[in-house]
């Protein structure tokens, strides 16, 4: 039988997907073990059970300078910023998508400008950021927001412009102004296409809240990385990791359970 | 019965290209006009200039003897050829639609009494094209046919003074296409209509039409195809009144009425 017609079933499906993680893991165990054999000091590739230790001094005891829990302390922070950076991002997409793909004048006017902010690296601009902003909360959501809001606002007035012209006629033939044809035929169809561009905008905008930890913050899960990646703490950098990975996939599971639940017409014919 | 859309000497021209020449045309009300001609004869650009979405570059159209707006508007429903039903609503919402749009500017939203009034003048219209037990459906749940009963109760439900249809049956199977026939026929008695419908089929244009009217270009020049633009070559008024049967026409007939004219 051919490879592209070998289709595999739920229960095989988590089996071979679990299959090259567990082999990772392993992998690690194994090199782990045979360094700290060598070496039972050694930093680099930290066992489970000092991950397990350091961490758990992280989740449960609260610090004796900030009295916080530190773990707890920086997801908040971090899930914070990340929230307010994709929270506005989202609402520009939608306000000014819709408004560039379904109006001729205001694309002829703003999509240039759009397209110019797209193509600056976000990086480059953290500096003016810091300096126009300051250190603080609204610099990092920045930084968030001019990286991953145009290419939202693109991706929505691209696919808003593309509707079918039948349809926007048909609703005009229906007596519909152009704000009507915005709130009833544009933006119901541009919020699953919305979700699908929180979903692929999540990834840089982990990155850019990282990135922004890490050069001036005092709590957040990129600033505790870039912290104690100082005394090699490999214990702590790992299960962070872990955890950040953990979190955006949960975000992105969410997103896709909210599309599904919230626009069944947008997934096939089966709802 | 007397005309409720004139055009009077109507051009299209695109730069140099003459798409529609000289057409010179009265559409009487309740009359059900087919338009027929090859590819490229400016049927689209006809219905475009008909609906609004474009303008003649010479010449006028009077609707009810009102100048035609170059835009789309309520007093003229459309029914295409896909994409004429919204993805999104319900059938029941998607019929609703254009009662929404008139009576809330602002939200295009109903509450209350005339949210329930809405529903059900809509669902009246949705049982008239045969989809009383559809009414929850989304379009991607329905077949080819539903759709398009769908696109016609939500252009009827306007109340348009003319209605016009771009090859709306072109994509079905024969036999919904029949089924078809016999609902648009007898929506178009029922509901008193004018309709405007564009076709490939000339067998279909016959057989539903009061009147047949044939685009084409009268002249051609071979080494400039694009500067001669079309026009009404035929324009058959036919026996098909409201109280003779469409199928009574038979393709005898259809034979008799072109050699008579040409």
């Amino acid at each position: 039988m051919r490879w592209v017609n070998r289709h595999v079933r739920g229960s095989d499906r988590i089996l071979l997907g679990a299959l090259p993680i567990a082999v990772l893991a392993i992998i690690y165990l194994v090199v782990a073990a045979d360094r700290h054999a060598a070496n039972p000091a050694d930093k680099i590739l930290p066992l489970p059970g000092t991950m397990a230790h350091s961490m758990a001094a992280l989740i449960f005891q609260p610090d004796v300078m900030s009295g916080q829990l530190v773990f707890w302390a920086d997801t908040l922070a971090s899930l914070e910023r990340l929230g307010a950076g994709l929270g506005i991002a989202t609402l520009m997409a939608l306000v000014v998508g819709l408004a560039l793909g379904v109006l001729p004048p205001i694309r002829a006017t703003f999509s240039p400008l759009v397209t110019g902010i797209a193509v600056i690296p976000p990086i480059a601009l953290l500096p003016i950021l810091f300096i126009a902003l300051g250190l603080g909360q609204t610099s990092k959501i920045a930084l968030i927001v001019i990286g991953i809001a145009p290419v939202m606002i693109r991706d929505i007035s691209a696919h808003v412009g593309a509707l079918p012209r039948e349809q926007i006629i048909k609703a005009q033939t229906l007596g519909a102004s152009s704000w009507q044809v915005m709130i009833r035929v544009a933006l119901p169809q541009a919020m699953p296409r919305l979700l699908h561009a929180m979903r692929l905008s999540l990834g840089p905008a982990w990155v850019f809240l990282i990135s922004a930890e890490a050069i001036a913050s005092d709590v957040g899960l990129g600033y505790r990385i870039f912290l104690v990646r100082r005394y090699l703490s490999m214990d702590v950098i790992l299960p962070y990791v872990a955890w950040i990975a953990l979190l955006a996939i949960a975000m992105d599971t969410l997103l896709v359970f909210l599309s599904r639940r919230l626009f069944p017409w947008a997934h096939g014919e089966s709802h | 019965m007397s005309a409720i859309l004139s055009l009077r000497d109507v051009w299209v021209e695109y730069g140099d290209r003459i798409v529609i020449e000289k057409l010179n045309l009265e559409i009487a009300d309740r009359a059900f006009v087919s338009v027929i001609g090859p590819s490229g004869a400016g049927k689209s650009t006809f219905l475009r200039l008909i609906l609004g979405q474009e303008a003649p570059t010479r010449g006028s159209i009077r609707l009810d003897d009102v100048p035609l707006k170059p835009e789309c508007g309520p007093d003229r429903g459309v029914v295409f050829q896909r994409y004429s039903v919204f993805p999104h609503l319900s059938a029941l919402r998607n019929t609703m639609l254009g009662i929404e749009c008139a009576q809330a500017p602002f939200s295009a939203r109903l509450f209350g009494a005339a949210r329930r009034a809405a529903r059900d003048e809509a669902a009246a219209m949705l049982h008239s094209v045969g989809l009383a037990d559809s009414m929850h459906l989304y379009p991607a749940q329905m077949s080819g046919g539903m759709q398009q009963r769908l696109a016609i109760a939500q252009a009827l439900v306007k109340r348009p003074r003319i209605l016009l249809l771009d090859e709306p049956f072109g994509a079905l199977d024969p036999g919904i296409r029949a089924d078809m026939h016999t609902l648009i026929k007898s929506l178009w008695r029922d509901y008193a209509l004018t309709i405007i419908m564009v076709t490939h089929d000339i067998r279909e244009a016959f057989t539903l039409g009061t009147r047949v009217l044939a685009l084409d270009k009268r002249r051609h020049d071979p080494h400039a195809p694009h500067r001669f633009g079309a026009t009404a070559v035929y324009d058959l008024p036919l026996r098909n009144r409201i109280d003779v049967a469409a199928d009574d026409i038979t393709a005898s007939d259809i034979a008799t009425i072109l050699e008579a004219r040409a």
